[in-house]
């Protein structure tokens, strides 16, 4: 570790210029992402009647009253349904499917990886229009059904590209111990095999869950009257958007960072642990 | 139980080929014929949608399988101009995201490597935006860019602005809001690459005379470029195909109308489904090839 440090120590430059300017440059550039941030979440007090454009006071009442909006709690459950319906499909599926590319070899799995990887690089206009096109020709309704099937598709991807680095990193002498003390197949897979893996699982039905959540692009194309968050938000904003949604925007960026600082800390910790064994 | 005999497989255990294969066949049948059912067929119902004609003397959104190849010369004569502004926008986007993305990413990968802590937080603050609604974030700068923001009235001070004209609904607001909301898609991967950088490396180039530019441009950044390439494409397909930022309702006008805008106009408005399929179609095509292109000539094939 010295040695790194040393080492990278050596290699900053040397004027005090220099030393300062790429810290500065980081500071600019990580203000200028939060400041979109910052702004939702300050204008989620404000005090306006109707349009959340100027600042006119301080209030909790958004926060404590976010459903008076009209439409914003109602498509706020339909995306936490439709999100974790999507999840569960996308995760089971990708799941399944990370372990077979990885664990076999088979005909076909390079053309597979293919197939996984183009939906990935595949615009989010073209895939919407392209689901929307399939059930005009079939002559399926849009709406609940049609969003969700839309979203496990696009989240099936992101799936089986988390679950494949974690079985990849997997140590295969943990499952050969498992059979060496005789345990069954099944025993093997569901108390070795299966906790190893839940950490990249459960990193990856996060992954989904947020994709799907923040989808509007490809939900747009297939919602039919079903109204989604962003949809709302989309629809809200031609008209001026209520600061509740700005609180239910606010209200799941805390979480989702609670979530993601939570999971660095259990991480750290247990860095700890291994460093003092 | 195809888990338990997966788990078996992986080993020395000699299970017959026949039963290995059946349960890779279990596992991966229900994912590839999902894929198939909403990704590939889609695709062909694009294809097909496409080339229809009109129903004679029948109602608005109302087609019947043909084969009209002139949907597509129509498209590209109606709407070249709207082709172009995306690939020139999303490739300005792409390069000013990679002018953030990279130092952000050496800052967090390299500079910090001795303090773990500071790179956690660092990483947490870069994909902050993504825990935001993409819209709600876009929706922010067009009202940090409205006519009453101080930034507006700083840039009419000093005449960068002129009094009457408006900061958003422009290419520059619209390129704006593309760097801002594709700039984690380009800082991770290449955080990714650099994260695993080895200082040694830096340390021989060092050793061996080469100014720290020297250093970076031939030790650094090559070996950064896998990260580069990722988040280049990253930033660049989305970006293309993107239509929230230069929707008129958040950073654009219809002077600025990309082909997202287009195509959701026609399909969703307009239910002009076969001109709203061509563009699909051939915004994919151009992607693919641009991407091909593009990973042969950086050589980082294996990328994919």
């Amino acid at each position: 570790m010295t040695a790194l440090n040393t080492a990278s120590r050596k290699h900053r430059p040397s004027t005090s210029l220099g030393r300062w300017l790429l810290p500065l440059y980081v500071a600019i550039a990580l203000v200028f992402l939060l400041t979109p941030i910052v702004y939702t979440f300050v204008f989620s007090f404000n005090d306006s009647a109707k349009s959340n454009i100027l600042w006119s006071g301080f209030t909790l009442d958004n926060w404590t009253n976010v459903c008076n909006a009209q439409g914003v709690c109602a498509a706020f459950g339909t995306s936490v349904v439709v999100g974790l319906i999507a999840t569960a499909i996308a995760t089971v599926l990708g799941t399944l499917m990370a372990l077979a590319l990885v664990r076999y070899r088979f005909r076909g799995r390079t053309a597979l990886n293919l197939l996984l990887f183009l939906p990935m690089a595949t615009p989010e206009v073209v895939l919407g229009a392209g689901l929307a096109a399939q059930f005009l020709t079939a002559g399926v309704a849009k709406g609940f059904l049609t969003i969700i099937l839309a979203h496990a598709l696009f989240c099936l991807s992101f799936v089986v590209v988390t679950v494949k680095a974690r079985v990849t990193s997997l140590d295969p002498a943990l499952e050969e111990a498992g059979r060496d003390l005789y345990g069954s197949p099944a025993q093997v897979f569901w108390r070795i095999t299966f906790p190893l893996l839940l950490p990249g699982i459960v990193a990856a039905a996060l992954l989904s869950f947020a994709l799907s959540f923040d989808d509007f692009i490809i939900t747009r194309f297939n919602n039919g009257p079903v109204e989604t968050f962003p949809v709302y938000v989309y629809t809200a904003a031609a008209r001026g958007l209520p600061a509740e949604a700005n609180v239910v925007a606010s209200a799941v960026f805390l979480l989702a960072l609670a979530i993601v600082i939570g999971a660095q800390l259990t991480a750290a910790s247990r860095r700890k642990r291994i460093a003092k064994t | 139980m195809a888990f338990a005999t997966l788990a078996a497989s992986s080993g020395s255990n000699v299970a017959s080929a026949r039963r290995v294969g059946r349960v890779a066949l279990i596992l991966l049948l229900p994912g590839t014929l999902y894929l198939a059912l909403f990704f590939l067929t889609p695709l062909i119902s694009l294809l097909l949608t496409s080339l229809q004609a009109p129903v004679e003397f029948g109602d608005v959104g109302q087609y019947e399988a043909a084969f009209r190849w002139e949907n597509y010369v129509a498209v590209v004569d109606a709407y070249g101009a709207q082709f172009l502004r995306s690939f020139l926008y999303a490739i300005t986007a792409t390069f000013f995201a990679l002018l953030i993305g990279y130092p952000l990413a050496y800052f967090i990968g390299v500079t910090a490597r001795p303090w773990p802590m500071l790179q956690g937080i660092l990483l947490t603050l870069v994909i902050a935006p993504f825990f935001i609604s993409f819209l709600l974030r876009t929706l922010a700068w067009k009202q940090l860019m409205s006519d009453d923001s101080a930034i507006v009235s700083a840039l009419r001070f000093l005449s960068v602005l002129g009094e009457s004209e408006p900061l958003t609904g422009t290419a520059f607001s619209v390129i704006f809001g593309l760097t801002y909301n594709f700039i984690p898609f380009m800082t991770l991967p290449i955080y990714t690459t650099l994260e695993r950088l080895d200082l040694r490396y830096l340390e021989a180039s060092a050793d061996l005379y080469a100014s720290p530019v020297t250093t970076f441009r031939t030790v650094t950044l090559p070996l950064s470029m896998p990260g580069v390439v990722s988040g280049t494409l990253l930033t660049f397909i989305p970006a293309s195909g993107d239509y929230i930022n230069a929707s008129s309702s958040f950073l654009g006008s219809s002077s600025t109308s990309m082909i997202g805008n287009v195509i959701e106009a026609n399909f969703l408005r307009l239910l002009n489904y076969p001109e709203a399929s061509a563009l699909s179609v051939l915004l994919m095509a151009i992607i693919l090839v641009i991407v091909a292109a593009y990973v042969k000539r950086s050589g980082t094939e294996d990328l994919l």
